[in-house]
C-alpha cells in the first residue's frame, strides 16, 4: 500500500513535470537568438500589385500555366485575376472564368455552373480587375500546418513545397486564407505560386511579371533600400490583403477596394 | 521485478530502436532546421535547389532580339511596346534549337483579351481602344486588316 504521504510526493512531482513545457528542455544556443535577432538575408522578394493599371488581359496566367506548367486545361492556377463589378443597386458581381486565362472579353459575369448574369453599362457603378497570387507570408499559416515538413519558407521568403515529401493531406490547402493553394493535377502534391522560384534566383522577374504590359505586377527585394519596389511600398500608400489574419503577407496592393476579399 | 514484467518491455526497446534505425536511412541527411527556425524552415534543404532548377520557358524581349532586331525595333516604336514577344508567339524555349519554328497566336481572342469593349468608364480598360467583338468584322482574324507590331500602320502579318 502507498502511504499518504508517498503518494503526496509522487503528485506533486507528477505535476510538477507536467508543467514545465518542452522548451526548457531545448538547449540555449546564442548562435540561434542572434539569427533571430538579426536577420541578415540579402535578399527578402515582395510583390507590388497596381490594380489601376491592370485591364483583365489574362496574359500573366496565361505566361504563368505554360512557365510553370500548371495543366493548360485544367480549372486551377497559381495566379489568377479577379472581376469586381459593382453596379448601381449596391451589389458587388466578383468573377474569373478560368481564372482569367483568357482574359475577360465579355461584360457578362460568370456566377457559376456555366450560368451567366448580363450586365448592362449604364447599371455599373464601377468595375476593376484585382490580380493574385501567392503572398509569401512571413507567418504562412500554410508552413505552420505541415505535419511531414513538404513545405517550408526559403532565407529569400519563398514559401516553397516539396514534391518528393509532400504526403498529399490537403492541411496547406485549408490554412491558406487566401486560397492560393490546390492540388496539382499531374504530381498530385499541394501545388502554388513560388514568385518563379527558377527565375527570380537568377536575376529573371516572374514570368507573369514579364508578361504584363501595363505594368500592374512588380516583384522586388524589401531588404535593397534603392529597389524601385521597396521605395513604392516604403513611400506610397499601399495595402495588404486579410491583414487581420495575421499572416503577414507580402504581396503589396496600389488601389485596393473594399470590395476586394 | 519479475522477468515477465521486463521482456515486454525489451520488445517495446526493439521497435523503438528499429524506428530510430530505419529513420537514420530514410531521412535524407540534409532534412532540418534551416534559416527560418523550426516553426517555418523544417525541411529538406536540396529542395531549394531542384526549384532553382526548373527550366525557363519564357525568354523575355531581350532574348528575341538578339536575333529579331527588325522586328524589336517596330514593336518598340509602337503603341505595343510593352508586349512581350511571347504573349503572342508561343514561350520561346531552346528557340531556335527546339522548337525551330514558334508558333503564332492569331487568333481574334488574342487581340480581345485588351481590345474587347467592356462597359467600364474607368481604369485602365477605359483608356484601350476597343471594340465589339462579335460586330467588328467577326468573321476576320485582326492580323488581315491591323499590323500587330505596329498597330498604327495597315496591313497583314
Amino acid at each position: 500500500m502507498i502511504s499518504r504521504r508517498n503518494f503526496c510526493k509522487k503528485t506533486m512531482l507528477l505535476v510538477g513535470g507536467m508543467a514545465l513545457p518542452l522548451t526548457a528542455f531545448e538547449l540555449f544556443d546564442p548562435n540561434k537568438l542572434l539569427a533571430d535577432k538579426t536577420d541578415t538575408a540579402p535578399v527578402r522578394w515582395v510583390f507590388l500589385v497596381d490594380t489601376k493599371k491592370c485591364v483583365g488581359c489574362g496574359f500573366c496566367v496565361k505566361a504563368c500555366k505554360t512557365e510553370n506548367e500548371t495543366p493548360y486545361d485544367a480549372n486551377v492556377t497559381r495566379t489568377w485575376v479577379e472581376r469586381y463589378v459593382v453596379t448601381r443597386d449596391g451589389r458587388t458581381h466578383i468573377d474569373s472564368p478560368k481564372g482569367a486565362r483568357d482574359g475577360f472579353t465579355t461584360a457578362r459575369v460568370d456566377i457559376g455552373e456555366g450560368r451567366f448574369e448580363e450586365i448592362k453599362g449604364e447599371d455599373v457603378d464601377k468595375a476593376f480587375f484585382v490580380p493574385k497570387l501567392c503572398n509569401q507570408c512571413d507567418n504562412p499559416p500554410c508552413v505552420q500546418v505541415c505535419p511531414v515538413g513538404a513545405t517550408y519558407q526559403a532565407a529569400d521568403g519563398v514559401v516553397l513545397v516539396d514534391r518528393k515529401w509532400c504526403i498529399g493531406c490537403g492541411y496547406c490547402v485549408m490554412g491558406c486564407p487566401y486560397g492560393v493553394r490546390f492540388f496539382h493535377p499531374v504530381y498530385h502534391v499541394a501545388e502554388k505560386c513560388n514568385f518563379c522560384y527558377h527565375r527570380i534566383t537568377k536575376g529573371m522577374k516572374t514570368a507573369c511579371v514579364d508578361a504584363c504590359a501595363f505594368g500592374a505586377r512588380r516583384i522586388g527585394n524589401i531588404k535593397d533600400p534603392d529597389d524601385p519596389v521597396t521605395r513604392i511600398i516604403m513611400t506610397e500608400r499601399v495595402n495588404v490583403l486579410k491583414e487581420e489574419y495575421g499572416t503577414k503577407p507580402q504581396v503589396f496592393y496600389i488601389g485596393l477596394s473594399k470590395e476586394v476579399k | 521485478m519479475k522477468n515477465h514484467v521486463w521482456r515486454p518491455l525489451y520488445v517495446a526497446l526493439a521497435i523503438v530502436l528499429l524506428i530510430l534505425t530505419a529513420r537514420l536511412f530514410l531521412v535524407p541527411k540534409d532534412f532540418g532546421v534551416w534559416e527560418r527556425g523550426y516553426m517555418y524552415s523544417w525541411h529538406r534543404k536540396g529542395n531549394e535547389a531542384d526549384w532553382r532548377a526548373v527550366k525557363v520557358k519564357y525568354k523575355t524581349t531581350v532574348y528575341c532580339k538578339e536575333c529579331h532586331a527588325r522586328e524589336f525595333n517596330a514593336i518598340n516604336n509602337s503603341p505595343h511596346a510593352n508586349i512581350m514577344c511571347e504573349n503572342c508567339h508561343g514561350p520561346a524555349l531552346g528557340h531556335p534549337e527546339d522548337p525551330p519554328t514558334l508558333t503564332i497566336d492569331r487568333h481574334r481572342d488574342l487581340c480581345a483579351r485588351c481590345h474587347a469593349l467592356l462597359p467600364y468608364k474607368a481604369g485602365g480598360r477605359a483608356d484601350i481602344r476597343g471594340i465589339r467583338i462579335d460586330e467588328h468584322h467577326p468573321e476576320a482574324e485582326c492580323v488581315l486588316c491591323h499590323w500587330p507590331h505596329n498597330p498604327r500602320q495597315k496591313g497583314g502579318a
